[in-house]
């Protein structure tokens, strides 16, 4: 190719700014298949997504789920999601922003959901994530516990787990650990 | 006659490449000291990366007749590089890589000139890497390789014909090591599979399941992961953790020994941490200096036409024995980063939503529901319906505005299809290319009229 090049460096040398066009960087391939996710998303009425930083950037974005069901029904409860731009071979990151008395969501804001980490995969998509999430509000469940406590609570005494439920989200504390009011 | 005497190079072996005629060779060859002068003088290569494979690079570029480098990376030399990164010395720690390593050859190898460019790759402008002849990798992650692709494959224009216009190619040749294991493979955008043709190579990331994490940590890496992913952000509420800090990694090594005496893990070091923390496998020199070897003996065969090259894979095990292979990986027809894209001829009167219409009918598309990017900008979409509404009022506007007014652009576009009844979704990469306007008489324009 060297001839080519050759041309090329003489073209540059007479200063021939024959075709001043420059190229654009093109969007990462993640960010594309993104555009693709968000485009498809057909979320349940309880989850609503809103975009901070405008419609163009996709990469960082909020979900938030309101169950309709279960011990959480009528809680509120903010998760951020960031997405690298080598997804998807990478799970979007996401944390929950909402402080909350849950079996599988410690309390900065770490979740335990299989399909975030170790059983991720590229077909999966956010709108998977979400349902995903969606699920930990239906069904919290003690055997992948990250709030030991909590965990501990709903395997033992159903009953008690409920009313530590309600006196979280209504802005109280359950044991040392004071709740913000999410209802 | 009038007879100059034809110098030798610095290689005798490098003549025997360049001076002679030979059979199994590139297109265009044209053997002589022309060529070695041309090389030296008019070739432009570009190393990422001043690592381990960086210096192997820069060394073998430049005893292979390169006279033009530059070299880009944004990280210090540190004293765990010096066993391998050869060009730095004690003394250097704490200095740019790029700049060090660019210093040292030009000391050691006359005539060649090396730049150094002391910064991220996403710092540099679009226009700095087309400077460039070719590009060679000496990189360890997957998001800088992915992001050097998708620059060189912006470069490319398709003609008429769906065939790459050759003055557009930017190839690259990429190396990678792990270990005793390594890769080198030659990427000709266009001709050979892109690095998003065949990302599934990659295998995923052992990511340990927070919850086993928390509750029954089982190695050492558990503990490690448990100290880095969640103890840190119990202590330090808000404060990023930032793995380049030795402070940090301090702190999560002295939780994970607390965490492994809890439970009995043997195991836990300092080193582990780190490796475990950021993901660092052992780096070997013999395989950096086999890789970068292959790299450059490509980039010679690319750049010269002395010999065919690689096609297109090789990878190379040294674990036990010794094994190399050369795969020939094909292009992925459809890829969204290097593939042509479906073209679509359009005039500056379109609307978008006349345009959108136009796809559900387009016969390589039948695309419905479409909702449009056009380089990160968000023309319209069609879900959720908080970006619906965002992006609803450019409906009514004419593409050839929305997309600044430029000639021939990329956009790409999601939506459904339907295949022998079955409705799929899709995502698809268009050539538009405006009709009628001033300025454009190009060839192959005019070809597909």
């Amino acid at each position: 190719m060297i001839k080519l090049f050759k041309v090329k460096e003489k073209q540059r040398e007479l200063a021939e700014n024959a075709n001043g066009k420059t190229p654009i960087k093109k969007q990462s391939a993640g960010e594309l298949r993104l555009h693709k996710d968000i485009s498809e998303l057909n979320l349940p009425k309880s989850c609503t997504i809103s975009f901070h930083n405008g419609k163009d950037d996709l990469m960082n974005f909020e979900v938030t789920i309101r169950p309709d069901e279960g011990y959480y029904q009528g809680g509120t409860f903010l998760f951020s999601f960031n997405v690298s731009p080598i997804y998807p071979h990478e799970a979007p990151k996401v944390k929950c922003k909402t402080k909350v008395y849950h079996p599988n969501i410690d309390l900065e804001g770490n979740v335990c959901l299989n399909i975030l980490r170790e059983d991720w995969k590229p077909v999966l998509n956010i709108n998977t994530v979400i349902y995903g999430l969606f699920h930990l509000f239906t069904e919290p469940n003690s055997e992948d516990p990250l709030n030991h406590d909590a965990a501990a609570v709903l395997r033992d005494n159903a009953k008690l787990f409920q009313s530590n439920v309600r006196r979280a989200m209504a802005g109280g504390y359950v044991g040392q650990t004071l709740f913000p009011r999410c209802l | 006659m009038a007879e100059t005497v034809v110098q030798p190079s610095r290689s005798r072996d490098l003549d025997k490449l360049l001076l002679r005629p030979g059979n199994i060779i590139g297109a265009n060859f044209d053997p002589g000291l022309e060529l070695r002068e041309d090389l030296a003088k008019y070739a432009k290569v570009l190393v990422v990366g001043a690592g381990g494979l960086g210096c192997e690079l820069l060394k073998d570029l430049a005893l292979s007749g390169f006279h033009n480098l530059e070299v880009i990376d944004m990280d210090r030399i540190e004293v765990t590089n010096l066993n391998r990164q050869f060009l730095f010395r004690f003394e250097d720690v704490g200095k740019p890589k790029a700049e060090v390593a660019a210093k040292r050859v030009m000391e050691r190898v006359s005539g060649v000139n090396i730049k150094p460019h002391f910064c991220r790759i996403e710092d540099k402008d679009i226009d700095f890497y087309s400077d460039f002849s070719i590009i060679v990798l000496g990189l360890d992650s997957i998001e800088a390789r992915s992001y050097i692709n998708s620059v060189a494959c912006s470069f490319l224009e398709y003609g008429s014909d769906d065939k790459p216009r050759e003055e557009t190619v930017k190839p690259l040749v990429d190396g990678g090591t792990e270990g005793f294991k390594g890769h080198a493979r030659v990427i000709v955008p266009g001709l050979t599979p892109c690095f998003e043709c065949t990302i599934w190579l990659f295998p995923p990331q052992v990511k340990f399941p927070l919850c086993t994490l928390a509750e029954t940590p089982r190695t050492a890496a558990h503990c490690i992961e448990y100290a880095h992913l969640i103890k840190w952000d119990e202590v330090h509420s808000g404060k990023a953790f930032d793995p380049d800090e030795p402070e940090h990694m301090k702190w999560v090594y002295n939780e994970a020994v607390k965490r492994a005496e809890l439970f009995g893990i043997p195991g836990v070091t300092y080193s582990l941490t780190q490796g475990v923390v950021k993901n660092i496998i052992p780096a070997i020199a013999s395989t950096n200096a086999v890789i970068s070897a292959a790299c450059a003996l490509e980039t010679l065969k690319i750049t010269s036409g002395c010999s065919k090259t690689l096609s297109n894979y090789l990878t190379y095990n040294g674990a036990e024995g010794l094994h190399t292979k050369v795969t020939e990986f094909v292009r992925d027809k459809d890829c969204l980063v290097c593939g042509p894209g479906v073209l679509v001829e359009l005039e500056t009167s379109v609307t978008l939503q006349k345009f959108i219409d136009l796809l559900e009918k387009h016969p390589d598309l039948l695309l419905s529901k479409a909702s449009v990017t056009h380089q990160g900008n968000n023309l319209y979409m069609q879900a959720p319906p908080v970006l619906e509404e965002m992006t609803r009022s450019n409906l009514s506007i004419p593409l050839f505005d929305l997309m600044g007014k430029t000639v021939r652009s990329t956009l790409h576009v999601t939506g459904t299809t339907s295949k022998n009844d079955k409705k799929t979704s899709a995502l698809r990469k268009l050539r538009i290319v405006f009709k009628g306007v001033d300025g454009v008489t190009d060839m192959d324009m005019a070809g597909a009229a």
